[in-house]
């Protein structure tokens, strides 16, 4: 096993994957001879020709209606959206064909096909580089949506994806590509979609977070017990489908949730995890479930985005709410 | 000098000034020797002004930054065609054109230093804010001359993007609208070879981008956009098409990016530095120092005055951008709506709380 960060361990996956399967297929805007804004896709198109790792051009409603195309006759299609500020030409793609041709057809056809983008804030990036509406996604009937928040776990959830039978939406957290390295394993380790990872385990509270935040709560983890108090942290790491009976099992151990994520709150994954608790777990609630998340607003430019993604100071405040409560 | 003269369906290129600096003098505007030597200031400015960007921002001062290098000519012509009237909506990469337009320094310093404080631009200057998302503003540009023809007003609009823009859709779409109310609308493509990585020959299979107006019911024109007066001329001559009713055109100004996509981008990973180099030879300052020299127009003395001016000028506006005041956290919910929701004010408070107790 080596260490890798994030984007190296995606760059494998892929090249597994495609090595695995010719019917595995990259497209998108510089994935090729670049390899990437990124570099995700670096040296797969010297390893497996133009006609394997697609220079599309810059056309996002194109890369993904072609690759839903190429996925009705049986291609597996990675799309690559260069970042997620970009993809809402091919949103109507997504939510008007590619989500549901298999219940449209009574699965005569289906589109197993994987579109993967870089999300979330916290890089000093441009207008329309930090976005993180993971819940239109997850909002949109047919798809999967995943968000690894390590590097191994963004290898085995791709690999998974790749080889899923139906459309997944494959967010990467850019913020932590190359900020986390571990022991990432080669081969036929794959990561199940739907399933969640306890990130940590503890008595007191449950954090759920996803994406960028998991490393967030991670931090508010160790300062609470630097306190004596003990956080579980579930990593849902699909948001759709979200795995509830983790969640659940987690709450009702701990009597209180702090959901934290980055998107905006109004009609976010927070919202919906509590009213799941509300649903499943009523009765061991100790508190409400509290929200730390991205502000309803526009993802303020470099010089003010720190005010918008919640921090270690935030997360302390909602845990001590519900601990207080 | 009539649109058709230049039809891109028989490979015709409009060009003033050869890449050795020679002018045809069938095609030369009447500018006296001041205004031509004021082009060279304004080409200069925008020279001086971008590499101070990709300076800053390899010191940690500037964020991401698109330069404009190679591509001055295309803006610096076009923008001197407008009436004060005329709106212009760029993509990301007109620096150059915001500059001529005379939009403060400090504001596009500030932009780029990653402050909203960057995209307010004074109404009066009719220049749209930088729009990140590529080719959706065409779209804006084709409304905004429908919205002048329904009120009867004289103005035109002028919208920039580059080669890449043409392969979105609504790039298409605004072609589309804009043909069939034969809206006033110039929209101008700055084809500098690249789209991030990808050639232009990647881009389209047409022959020339220019050609794409036909399609779509009104003539385009592919221009050396190397050269100041084709950029004039063809965009002058746009306008007025715009302003008789006739409707849009669509520019093709063939020119080159001598620099990357953005400060993110290396393009060592996908082209030649030869090809670079071989641009270099035509990029618009160096054919155009040549075009005033000829002309008795220009002395290596007036270029240092000038590049010392323009630098301290530049200097200065740096200065007062970075020393603007930080955002303050009200700043992220107040500009939302005309009105501050009830939601918006909790999540605000909640901020400001949370700040409060450190």
């Amino acid at each position: 096993m080596a260490q890798m960060n994030m984007v190296e361990a995606i760059n494998l996956a892929l090249r597994e994957e495609m090595e695995r399967d010719p019917d595995v297929i990259l497209l998108g805007e510089d994935v090729g001879k670049e390899g990437g804004v990124f570099r995700v896709t670096e040296g797969l198109q010297q390893r497996f020709g133009e006609n394997r790792s697609i220079d599309t051009p810059l056309a996002e409603s194109g890369i993904v209606g072609c690759a839903f195309g190429m996925a009705l006759l049986g291609l597996k299609p990675v799309a690559e959206i260069q970042f997620m500020g970009f993809l809402y030409p091919a949103y109507d793609q997504i939510i008007s064909h590619v989500g549901r041709i298999r219940n449209r057809t009574r699965g005569v056809y289906s589109a197993p096909m994987v579109i993967r983008m870089p999300y979330g804030g916290g890089i000093h990036a441009p207008e329309h580089h930090s976005e993180s509406t993971e819940a239109l996604l997850a909002h949109t009937p047919g798809i999967k949506v995943v968000i690894p928040s390590s590097p191994a776990d963004a290898r085995g959830l791709l690999k998974s994806a790749i080889r899923d039978p139906d459309p997944v939406l494959f967010l990467e957290p850019k913020r932590i590509y190359r900020a986390i390295k571990e022991e990432v394993p080669e081969g036929e380790v794959l990561v199940p979609l739907g399933k969640a990872r306890r990130v940590r385990e503890g008595g007191d509270l449950t954090l759920v977070a996803w994406g960028a935040m998991v490393r967030e709560a991670q931090k508010a983890a160790e300062e609470l017990a630097g306190q004596g108090i003990e956080a579980e942290i579930i990593d849902p790491r699909s948001i759709s489908p979200l795995d509830e009976a983790a969640i659940v099992e987690s709450v009702k151990k701990t009597g209180r949730c702090v959901v934290v994520h980055e998107a905006p709150r109004t009609c976010g994954l927070g919202a919906e995890i509590s009213a799941l608790l509300m649903e499943q777990a009523l009765l061991y609630l100790k508190a409400p479930v509290e929200r730390v998340s991205g502000f309803d607003t526009v993802m303020p430019l470099p010089k003010g985005e720190h005010f918008y993604l919640p921090d270690l100071r935030r997360i302390l405040r909602g845990a001590r709410k519900v601990l207080e409560f | 000098m009539k649109i058709s003269d230049c039809d891109p369906l028989q490979g015709r290129r409009l060009q003033v000034l050869s890449p050795e600096g020679k002018a045809d003098p069938e095609l030369l505007p009447e500018f006296d020797d001041e205004s031509l030597r004021r082009i060279f200031g304004q080409l200069l400015m925008g020279r001086l002004f971008d590499r101070h960007c990709m300076a800053l921002q390899r010191e940690g001062r500037l964020g991401t930054y698109a330069p404009v290098e190679g591509q001055e000519a295309c803006q610096v012509g076009s923008v001197l065609a407008l009436a004060k009237g005329d709106w212009v909506v760029p993509s990301f990469r007109e620096t150059m054109a915001a500059i001529c337009r005379g939009v403060p320094l400090e504001t596009i310093f500030r932009y780029w230093m990653g402050s909203e404080e960057g995209s307010r631009i004074p109404r009066e200057l009719r220049f749209l804010p930088v729009s990140i998302p590529v080719g959706s503003h065409t779209l804006h540009a084709a409304g905004m001359a429908m919205a002048i023809q329904y009120k009867g007003e004289a103005d035109a609009v002028l919208c920039y993007f580059g080669d890449g823009a043409t392969s979105e859709g609504d790039f298409h779409e605004a072609l589309t609208f804009a043909g069939v109310r034969r809206a006033p609308v110039v929209f101008f493509c700055q084809n500098n070879g690249w789209a991030i990585s990808v050639p232009r020959s990647k881009q389209c299979a047409a022959a020339s981008l220019a050609a794409k107006g036909v399609g779509y019911g009104f003539p385009g024109i592919q221009i050396d956009g190397n050269d100041p007066f084709a950029a004039y001329l063809a965009t002058r001559t746009a306008l007025e098409r715009a302003r008789s009713g006739e409707g849009p055109t669509l520019i093709e100004a063939v020119t080159y990016r001598l620099g990357p996509h953005t400060t993110s981008d290396d393009p060592l990973r996908y082209r030649e530095n030869a090809e670079v180099e071989k641009m270099r030879a035509l990029e618009p300052l160096v054919r155009y120092r040549q075009f005033l020299k000829q002309r008795g127009l220009w002395s290596e003395a007036w270029e240092n005055e000038l590049a010392a001016s323009h630098q301290a000028r530049i200097e200065d506006a740096a200065r007062r951008a970075e020393s603007a005041p930080p955002p303050t956290p009200e700043s992220v919910f107040d500009s939302m709506f005309a009105a501050l929701p009830a939601h918006l004010a909790r999540q605000r408070s909640e901020l400001l709380d949370a700040l409060k107790e450190g």
